[in-house]
């Protein structure tokens, strides 16, 4: 069974690398096969655990449980055209309550949390000492201070782009395609190192030639 | 001869290969490392064929992309066969995870989560392993959990991974007692919402079965404030971000964090305001952590390739500037 599994696999494995020559049959399937056991494992994992594990083995302890399940029938009635319209009424709640949650979780994380971050003391460690930052710190700061001022300047829309506003404004391009080059870099790493793992099953779990 | 004869032999070559070689594993044969001469040797072959790409490129021939997918995978596959590793710098925000861990006092509870799934193991694994490893050896206790369905499963792997050292096996710790898996619980963000009022809500038994309240390690711990410290290691949505934004902002959790490439930039952010006690960023801050953690594996060994496969990219980003300029085609958009 453990060498089917291995063989199976770096078959599928193979299967999906084989499109860096052309699209072919091999591909396909295994392309096929991905997606077909994801949509399974999803379906049967959120059965168990969401209906199963949560609702039919909890709405004895909790009622309000009903509540939830009842949304999540109505929002089913999409599928019966002369009674959808029922189903925005789930949606409303959905769309309501996850707005009203994240809004509280990403204006206090997010925003207040990194506005504080923000506001720096320029030549000290911290606003109790007193000018006792090092040139690495300064400089430091000196980048964050600008990078956000300039960064918000590109994003005001309400004044034209000229003069100093608009020599701003390409300062804060400047720090937002340096951000988006950063981001990229780490993209290209993940994306290298899901390669390596691949690389890593082939060479070294299935043919046993690296340790 | 046909594509599609040519197509089929290239498929027998590599069938006859991959049984050589699996034949030859399950027959005992032992692994292939390169000595200092012939990766020295591999490294001057590759360098010196890009610079022939490069001159062929200024000579107006272009190269078919197949031959970039080609470099690329010796690029990632040949430095597994090598005998050196390259240097690991320490930066600073993975330094101050291992401290944080290290200035646990033993016997500290530790909640790590798992969330993310075999995709993301070649990054986040290596972390996880080195982690519990760093945990155990100071005598800390760890409750593992996930918010990703096969969470679970990957601490698991982890945590025999680490069983397999002899040092670890040594402090015979035991399942319940000094280490716990609470499994998978649904529900994505809410999920750690209620636990900031009760972990038992969430999660009534352990990933085997066993009721909360019959596990030693997690009996008394109701909610976060009975937990020391925590690691998150996340791979997308339910993640780190949803771990600072809950139980970090809300319920005053101190928490470092493991996360993939991908995420690690918008994850500096929560680092810099003081969200995050540390934090390693993909393949390079799993090998930064084994550095510092002086327990060199997987993370180490692949950052070989990591490196190399950057050369190659940025080998190429100048090959591919060069045909740029040298066709004319920046003229051309100019509209000259």
């Amino acid at each position: 069974m453990e060498h089917f599994a291995l063989w199976l696999s770096a078959f599928l494995t193979l299967g999906i690398l084989s499109f860096l020559y052309k699209d072919n049959p091999w591909y396909k399937l295994s392309e096929a096969i991905f997606v077909g056991i994801s949509a399974g494992f999803w379906f049967v994992t959120l059965f168990w655990d969401n209906l199963v594990g949560k609702f039919w083995d909890g709405w004895q302890d909790e009622p309000m449980l009903f509540v939830g399940a009842s949304l999540g029938f109505l929002m089913l009635l999409r599928l019966v055209p002369r009674i959808g319209w029922i189903s925005r009424w789930p949606l409303a709640f959905i769309v309501g309550a996850t707005s009203g949650l994240w809004l509280m979780n990403y204006l206090a994380s997010n925003i207040m949390v990194q506005v504080r971050a923000t506001i720096l003391p320029l030549f000290s460690t911290s606003y109790a000492s007193g000018y006792d930052a090092g040139w690495g710190a300064i400089i430091s700061s000196l980048v964050i201070v600008v990078g956000t001022f300039t960064g918000l300047v590109y994003f005001f829309f309400s004044k034209e782009h000229k003069g100093a506003f608009g020599g701003a404004a390409r300062v804060g391009i400047f720090f937002i395609m340096i951000t988006f080059g950063a981001s990229f870099g780490y993209t290209v790493m993940s994306r290298m190192s899901l390669l390596i793992g691949r690389m890593d099953f082939l060479l070294g779990d299935w043919l046993g030639m690296i340790g | 001869m046909s594509t599609r004869s040519k197509e089929l032999i290239v498929l027998g070559a590599i069938t006859l290969f991959a049984l050589i070689f699996y034949l030859g594993k399950v027959w005992g044969r032992g692994t292939f490392e390169f000595p200092t001469w012939l990766s020295a040797v591999v490294i001057a072959f590759i360098g010196l064929s890009l610079l022939w790409v490069l001159i062929l490129t200024l000579k107006g021939q272009l190269i078919e992309r197949r031959v970039v997918f080609i470099y690329v995978a010796f690029a990632v596959a040949l430095p597994l066969f090598m005998s050196f590793s390259q240097k690991i710098t320490i930066s600073p925000e993975v330094y101050q995870l291992h401290e944080a861990l290290m200035e646990l006092p033993a016997g500290s509870k530790v909640l790590i989560s798992f969330d993310y799934d075999p995709p993301s193991a070649p990054e986040l694994q290596p972390m996880a392993e080195s982690i519990i490893r760093v945990c155990f050896e100071n005598d800390l206790k760890i409750i593992v959990m996930g918010l990703w369905p096969q969470g679970p499963q990957q601490a698991n792997l982890a945590l025999e991974k680490v069983f397999e050292d002899s040092t670890i096996r040594a402090k015979n710790l035991q399942y319940g007692r000094d280490y716990v898996n609470l499994g998978f619980q649904t529900g994505n963000e809410f999920v750690i919402q209620r636990m900031g009022s009760s972990f038992e809500s969430m999660f009534s038994s352990d990933y085997e079965g066993t009721p909360y309240k019959e596990i030693p390690l997690v009996r008394n711990v109701r909610n976060f404030s009975n937990v020391d410290f925590s690691v998150n290691l996340s791979a997308g949505f339910p993640g780190t971000v949803e771990w600072v934004q809950i139980a970090v902002d809300r319920y005053g959790l101190l928490m470092g964090a493991g996360n993939t490439a991908v995420q690690a930039p918008v994850m500096y952010a929560y680092l810099n305001a003081g969200q995050l006690e540390g934090l390693l960023g993909g393949m390079s801050g799993a090998a930064e952590f084994e550095a510092v953690a002086e327990y060199r594996a997987k993370g180490t060994k692949f950052m070989l390739s990591q490196s190399f496969a950057h050369v190659v990219v940025i080998a190429f980003i100048i090959i591919g500037n060069v045909a740029f300029f040298r066709s004319g085609r920046k003229s051309k958009l100019k509209g000259n």
